[in-house]
């Protein structure tokens, strides 16, 4: 396929239109405290059991920056390969809400802590550069509930004052596939960093997403809507399948697109004006006057520098290099941190007479699949990293087949048992003694004296027959391979 | 018994170090006397019952190393103090009882010093009259009728009554060297960043500030020593070395340079003022220091600057205050109506001026034309201050433009009573030292003070010439107790 017919286009009658994506993501900080209090952040808690007088924004209390944050959102800004600002400011965002209890969010407007960047996306058709305009530090506002009651709405001030980075991309995104992968490669990249955990069921990652369309081939933006508060890629993707789908009729039938704020209902599928442009907010932003302006020197930002792991992109380049992987398998392997560590922990097991490609296969097929079956992340397997690399190693080495290596596994997953245990108390070992199969097999043939006939008369499916009646016999243990060419002697 | 009140800070805690009065003998007399003195209204809460135990506690344990042993003292209503009701002077705060302390009076306490209660202000520091707070006037012990000043109107009002030996009171815009001029009282407005703003009922955070308020120089040096302290609390708070400002206050200012303000000679200020800003340029003379005249050229705009930027962050401070988690609280339809009730029952008049004119300053459109200019304006103030002070040490001008006026006189017209400031705002907008000393009196016979301001974090160089010049002055409070039935 050509990269021209990949293009993400909305097709009317005589024309074809190309969406416009540009999306403001919140991540929450990896953090044991909130932004400016020490209270806890721990997420699933009590509600209101993880509150300070500073989060409850009792008279007279003081914000506090937490450095710790301050270098998590330091570091992405470097894994998002953008511009640290050594000057930053916070500003009150005013406006009134039950869940902001100080009438105000502390944010960065003009002045973000990290500026321009770009991440590298893996599409079929090639890579993609998206940009990132900017990276801010804010505060969360706490939950309101209004299902609780009939007549009153609750609120949970656990969530008021978690730090959250807003990372703002350009609006370089072009199709649903590549906001999926723009979220996964951000996710990714935050998770190598430990500065985001990414879990999008528990709110840690949630996105505005600006949707806007235009005639193919222009270069002008349309006007854009902001669909706010998106929580999961499965439901970003509908709602700009919806909104863009709207757009579209609505500049078919003549009208034009309103600016507006609008909120994808996951029910039925669709997005709905929440406030237009006139009804915005006028957030009265100015420099709050208990925080001094962020002021980090070029050391402070050298040693976060020494501090980043090998991120995605530089693990996958090393992938291919060093072990002769393909682009694919490398993806695969590199996409998720927790998947990396799982294979480099395997390579470094296997030792010195190692089989990688052996290796990845077993990990995305074997392993995968059952970490499916039992909804389980890579981090919690069943099956350690060490035995699974004495598994290959068991395959490689000749000790058993790998037929023989998956009754095998299925029973490392219980108690992530010894595979090397397993061969020997099953007695599994395969048998790649050429005496004792010759033995085997001249007993086969002698056994099936007609089929060896019809087969050098030319009937060759019988081969097949013969290799499975060694393997009957042997009870599964006999060496395929040496079956196979003592076979080929023989017959 | 009764002159005990009539003693100065220094007085008492010397009494009490030489065993020669008690605690409980000090605070029985001051609040004696403020049990009688209730027709100035100076407080909001009193928590006489407390005090008293508080005072046995120390006396049956005293520990004579502090700095305040066993000193009683009220303190304004503008402090969070725990498990004492805190109202900053307004009804939207009326039940609000605090479960911690601010930082100023924890170390006021961990120095002795035991709470008689919390004095009367204008309602969040709003006022320079102590007119607007919701707890009702005050009366300035001078005479029937007279404002005491404000914000600090409480403070200053139990200061020169005697109904506390010392009080703190913050200063934003002049809130404590106005009042304390008004009542022929001493009031330190310090450097910015020298006394931490955790735990005080936010007015306007770039420029408020807690500061002493005394009947003398010497007291208020002593307060200030242990109210200023360096607070991670507080984010502009400032590790500074700290002098020992009462141990090492001294009279001796010979060859100080005094610069004299010529834009502080405002159109229409009463010949009094300008005949005690002469007076009080002879005393500095006479001490031995030299005047200079200098040039502080924004001098005018720093009013409308200060109307500019206090305002707006006190339309952001103040919406905290919003019926949901404490304090006052309306009944109304929804979220929305809940909100507007709340805060149009729970604010007065002139905190609804000022969160409106804030909102407005700050509004998109409007931004630009008032707030980021009135920024701009006042880094040009500050700087008039810095290129004063390569030529002089410190600054004298007048505290006020005039002395007390009656209660109810300006009530009805806010721009005059914001001239009040026109001499102690640009000092806050600078971030600045600033201290007023009661200097001689107006025809009337009310008292009038003089200001000194100095550099930053140079508090311990004008609370000596203050000394020196308090020396010099010799001031009597004209106080009749004609309050005191």
């Amino acid at each position: 396929m050509s990269k021209k017919d990949l293009k993400y286009l909305i097709n009317r009658k005589d024309n074809q239109y190309e969406v416009v994506i540009g999306l403001e993501v919140h991540a929450q900080v990896l953090s044991e405290s909130k932004l400016f209090s020490t209270s806890a952040t721990k997420f699933g808690a009590e509600p209101n059991t993880q509150v300070s007088l500073v989060d409850a924004a009792f008279p007279g209390m003081l914000p506090v920056i937490n450095e710790f944050c301050v270098k998590q959102a330091i570091k992405t800004g470097i894994g998002l390969n953008a511009k640290i600002n050594k000057r930053s400011v916070f500003d009150r965002k005013n406006y009134f809400y039950a869940d902001l209890p100080q009438g105000y969010q502390i944010s960065q407007f003009k002045d973000p802590i990290v500026g321009e960047g770009k991440v590298i996306l893996d599409m079929p058709n090639g890579q993609k550069e998206v940009g990132i305009e900017r990276l801010h530090l804010e505060q969360d506002a706490g939950k309101s509930i209004h299902d609780l009651d009939p007549q009153n709405t609750f609120v949970d001030l656990n969530r008021s004052g978690v730090a959250l980075m807003e990372i703002v991309s350009k609006p370089d995104l072009r199709s649903p596939d590549e906001v999926n992968a723009y979220i996964k490669k951000l996710r990714s990249i935050m998770r190598y960093l430990g500065t985001c955990d990414g879990n999008m069921q528990e709110g840690s990652l949630r996105a505005d997403v600006n949707v806007s369309v235009r005639p193919k081939g222009s270069k002008e933006f349309g006007t854009r809507c902001e669909i706010k508060n998106v929580n999961s890629i499965k439901f970003m993707q509908m709602a700009i399948e919806y909104e863009a789908n709207r757009q579209v009729d609505l500049i078919e039938e003549g009208k034009t697109i309103d600016q507006e704020t609008r909120l994808f209902d996951t029910k039925k599928n669709e997005t709905r004006s929440m406030r237009s442009k006139e009804d915005a907010h006028d957030y009265r932003y100015f420099p709050d006057p208990d925080l001094l302006p962020l002021e980090v020197s070029e050391k402070f930002i050298e040693e976060l520098k020494n501090d980043i792991p090998e991120l995605p992109d530089d693990k996958k380049k090393r992938f291919i290099e060093e072990f002769k992987l393909s682009s694919y398998e490398a993806n695969i392997l590199v996409s998720d941190i927790d998947t990396a560590k799982y294979f480099e922990e395997v390579v470094a097991k296997m030792g010195k007479n190692k089989d990688i490609k052996l290796a990845v296969n077993w990990i995305t097929g074997e392993l995968f699949a059952v970490l499916n079956s039992k909804g389980l992340e890579i981090s919690q397997s069943p099956v350690s990293a060490k035995n699974f690399a004495i598994l290959i190693n068991l395959i490689k080495n000749g000790t058993i087949s790998g037929k023989i290596a998956k009754t095998v596994f299925e029973l490392m997953i219980d108690g992530d048992k010894d595979p090397q245990k397993i061969v020997e108390e099953k007695g599994l070992k395969q048998q790649s003694d050429p005496k004792a199969l010759e033995a085997l097999i001249d007993k086969i043939i002698n056994d099936n004296r007609e089929k060896a006939i019809e087969y050098k008369q030319g009937k060759e499916k019988l081969f097949g027959f013969f290799v499975g009646q060694a393997m009957k016999v042997s009870g599964g243990k006999a060496n395929p391979q040496l079956i196979n060419e003592i076979l080929k002697k023989k017959l | 018994m009764s002159d005990i009140t009539k003693r100065s800070l220094t007085e008492l805690v010397e009494s009490i170090k030489n065993k020669k009065l008690s605690s409980s003998e000090v605070t029985k007399a001051f609040i004696e006397r403020s049990e009688k003195s209730r027709v100035l209204n100076a407080f909001i809460t009193e928590d006489f019952t407390s005090a008293l135990d508080k005072a046995k506690k120390f006396d049956q344990k005293p520990n004579l190393n502090l700095k305040l042993p066993g000193i009683p003292m009220a303190v304004k209503d503008l402090f969070c103090t725990k498990n004492v009701k805190t109202t900053a002077g307004s009804k939207i705060l009326n039940n609000f009882v605090p479960t911690y302390e601010s930082t100023v009076t924890e170390n006021i306490w961990s120095e002795g010093a035991i709470l008689l209660g919390k004095l009367n202000c204008d309602e969040f520091a709003m006022g320079s009259s102590n007119e607007t707070s919701f707890f009702g006037n005050v009366q300035n012990p001078i005479d029937k009728n007279l404002v005491p000043g404000g914000s600090s109107g409480g403070s200053a009002s139990a200061v020169a009554a005697q109904l506390t030996p010392i009080t703190i009171g913050t200063d934003t815009g002049g809130s404590i060297r106005q009042p304390a001029s008004f009542t022929g009282t001493v009031g330190l407005k310090p450097t910015y960043g020298s006394c931490s703003r955790y735990g005080i009922v936010a007015f306007a955070s770039s420029l408020d500030q807690a500061g002493p308020m005394a009947q003398n120089v010497k007291d208020c040096a002593l307060l200030q020593e242990v109210i200023s302290s360096f607070d991670t609390k507080d984010s502009t708070s400032i590790d500074f070395k700290r002098s020992h400002y009462s141990k090492d206050l001294t009279n001796n200012i010979k060859g100080k340079k005094i610069g004299i303000p010529k834009e502080y000679r405002v159109d229409g200020m009463p010949k009094e003022i300008e005949d005690l800003w002469q007076k009080g340029i002879e005393y500095v003379r006479d001490c031995g220091a030299e005047i200079i005249n200098i040039s502080l050229p924004h001098t005018s705009y720093a009013l409308p600057t200060y109307y500019i930027v206090a305002p707006a962050e006190a339309s952001s401070n103040l919406a905290r205050y919003d019926g949901v988690k404490y304090g006052y609280r309306a009944n109304g339809e929804n979220l929305i109506d809940m909100y507007e009730k709340t805060r149009s029952e729970g604010f007065g008049a002139e905190v609804q001026r000022r969160i409106m004119i804030g909102t407005y300053v700050l509004s998109s459109g409007y931004y630009d034309a008032y707030y980021l200019k009135a920024q701009k304006v006042r880094r040009l103030i500050k700087n008039d201050f810095d290129e004063a002070y390569k030529k002089v040490d410190a600054i004298l001008t007048p505290s006020t433009p005039s002395a007390a006026f009656k209660i109810g006189e300006k009530t009805n017209d806010p721009v005059s009573m914001y001239l009040n400031d026109i001499f102690t705002v640009p000092v806050n907008l600078a971030g600045l030292p600033g201290i007023s000393i009661p200097a001689g009196h107006d025809t009337k016979g009310y008292p009038l003070g003089l200001q000194i301001i100095g550099k930053a974090f140079d508090e311990q160089n004008i609370l000596n010439i203050a000394y020196a010049m308090e020396e010099k002055i010799n001031f009597k409070n004209k106080i009749t107790d004609w309050w005191i039935k």
